[in-house]
């Protein structure tokens, strides 16, 4: 069996389980975030009463955070009503940060368990070896009532990633790369477990960062065998006990895509679908790219590690006049870290404008919204057509590298060089 | 349950995601009827005002893909829409449809063989899908044991509402 199957056989009280089989497994954590108030009304409608276990249920307010008009304030204080009347043990206001990062933060996610979220990128989890999965509000609801939900077992397809990146490039343009090749639909119900030299040695923001966009390629959920570096950071924050689990020697993939990181270059996503995948060179090869915004942020490129690269290409430099730069952290302990580390001065010197932690612009709720015509190079993971405001912006995906080297120039541009003139 | 359906469709393209079926701006609107009012405002804005009564959507490769927001199928059911019929569908979106009561039938080709305005009788239980202009007959794919229990019920809500009741389930009290 693969880890995954092993996690799903776990919870569902059984022995082994396969590809295709419908299993009732156990949800060791669930967590609405602030778009989901549908869940309680669902909670209700089905004749709920209170939760099943209010330690293994929570509510994160991301979206909105802090909210931006009197309809999401009016779900979150619905939200609140609900979490306090059913004493949840965890609750993370607006002062925290993206679901995604405050999971593991909280020590709610780690190896071998399965966490279920109302955000289709929940797939992250699997960055420490965790079956993580997105559902709708009204699934959620059902595992409010029963702490369990039906899944369907999913076949495993194998992305191997080997070598070391070279310099300026980073695991967003690995994941883009990887993109561009198996497209929107390549893993659709399916479950990516990459694996690999270059994985191996992966730190934990570079994991997430991967893992999240595995949805984008429609799986269902990630995996990555847990490293050392997912051990310390899990076993410095785990909640509860956990235990790593290991694919068989014999389990076969469905698929294999092998992928050598180190001819890898920058590489973007262009408008307007998450697969159109091209590399910097090519696009820029075609004329200059002016972009409007840069957006550094999110789920997929809002960490420490994101903010510090681009740091460290602003610092000292100003960006242009009539550009944009807006920097959000992904929680609150990344601004924190950030902050001790000087990289939100040397960005706020550079021109950036800071948001709080949250979801910002990334799903064009506020706080950095795009009018049409303008071009908007992010560290985010979709866009589509209106993803981050007007359906006639333009959106490019790219590392939060060539986010600041781009926004820095004024149009999209390798980091590579910038880094070189810095130097 | 009603398993057959008659009726005109729009047609939209491939990997149709949440943000195009329900965009982000709109998200904290919880009102169905007003929800239903800006379905696929991110393809085209006209279309939820002009939807045929007992219309059907069709549309290509991965639709609804992207998001996890249960708004999108809310959106389409309030609108009218009584059935979808794709190439393929993203799973969250699929699973949402499902657990809301909205048959979704995967028909492989069916966006290239048909145009906006044309009318499709579709049969849930054998997946055969008629292009009523052509007499063309495509043999879709049939809804899992699963998919059809749930859709059979009306809906998870309805089964879940009968399985609490069955059970009478006693959650635990506050642990602090
Ligand atoms: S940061 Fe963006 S992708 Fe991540 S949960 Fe928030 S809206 Fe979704």
């Amino acid at each position: 069996m693969h880890a995954i199957e092993k996690i799903l056989a776990k919870n569902s009280g059984r022995k082994e389980v396969h590809a295709g089989e419908i299993v009732t497994a156990k949800v060791d954590f669930a967590e609405i975030n602030d778009l989901y108030l549908q869940t309680v009304y669902s909670f209700y409608e089905m004749g709920g009463e209170k939760v099943w276990d209010n330690e293994r249920c929570a509510f994160v307010f991301d979206h909105y955070a802090p909210t931006p008009d009197i309809k999401s304030a009016q779900n979150h204080k619905e939200m609140r009503e609900f979490a306090k009347k059913n004493y949840l043990k965890y609750h993370f206001d607006t002062n925290c940060g993206v679901c995604h990062q405050v999971m593991p933060e909280a020590g709610l996610a780690y190896p071998g368990m399965i966490l279920v979220a109302t955000d289709s990128h929940t797939t992250t989890h699997g960055a420490f070896g965790a079956f993580g999965t997105g559902v709708g509000a009204t699934d959620m609801a059902s595992i409010l009532l029963t702490g369990e939900l039906w899944f369907r077992v999913p076949e495993v397809i194998e992305v191997r990633l080997d070598g070391t990146t070279s310099q300026g490039v980073y695991p967003k343009d690995v994941i883009l790369t990887v993109l561009g090749k198996l497209k929107a639909d390549g893993a659709v119900y399916k479950a990516i477990d990459f694996t690999g030299s270059y994985v191996d040695q992966l730190n934990v923001a570079g994991r997430m960062t991967i893992c999240n966009m595995a949805v984008e390629m429609g799986a269902k959920t990630a995996y990555m065998q847990p490293n050392q570096d997912v051990l310390d950071y899990v076993n410095a924050r785990a909640v509860r006990p956990f235990e790593v689990q290991y694919s068989d020697p014999d389990f076969e993939y469905e698929e294999s895509h092998q992928f050598d990181v180190s001819i890898i270059g920058p590489t973007l996503s262009c408008p307007d679908s998450v697969d159109n995948v091209a590399t910097l060179s090519d696009v820029v090869s075609q004329g200059d790219v002016e972009v409007d915004q840069g957006y550094v942020g999110s789920c997929t490129g809002g960490r420490t590690e994101d903010i510090a690269e681009a740091a460290r290409i602003l610092k000292g430099h100003r960006i242009p006049k009539y550009k944009k730069l807006i920097v959000v952290p992904a929680s609150a302990e990344v601004m924190e870290e950030c902050m001790e580390k000087g990289y939100m001065k040397d960005l706020i010197l550079a021109g950036a404008t800071i948001a709080t932690p949250g979801c910002g612009a990334c799903l064009g709720a506020h706080q950095g919204i795009l009018a049409a015509g303008e071009v908007c190079i992010s560290s985010t993971n979709r866009n589509f057509p209106g993803r981050m405001g007007s359906t006639e912006a333009k959106i490019y995906l790219a590392s939060p590298a060539t986010v600041a080297a781009s926004i820095l120039a004024g149009k999209i541009t390798d980091p590579r060089e910038v880094v070189e003139v810095g130097q | 349950m009603k398993s057959f359906f008659r009726g005109q469709i729009i047609v939209v393209g491939n990997n149709i995601d949440t943000d195009q079926i329900y965009p982000g701006h709109f998200l904290a609107l919880t009102d169905p009827k007003e929800i239903a009012s800006h379905c696929l405002a991110g393809v085209d804005e006209t279309i939820a005002e002009n939807f045929p009564k007992n219309g059907l959507v069709v549309a290509g490769k991965n639709f609804g893909c992207g998001s996890s927001r249960e708004h999108a199928p809310i959106a389409l059911i309030n609108m009218g829409a009584s059935a979808i019929i794709a190439d393929s569908f993203a799973r969250i979106f699929y699973r949402n449809s499902i657990n809301l009561g909205m048959p979704l039938i995967v028909c492989k080709g069916i966006s290239q063989r048909v145009a906006d305005g044309q009318n499709l009788s579709v049969d849930i239980k054998t997946g055969t899908v008629t292009i009523e202009e052509t007499g063309e007959i495509m043999h879709g794919e049939n809804l899992s044991n699963q998919a059809m229990k749930i859709l059979e019920a009306g809906g998870i809500k309805p089964l879940m509402k009968a399985r609490m009741a069955k059970l009478r389930v006693q959650p635990i009290d506050s642990k602090n």
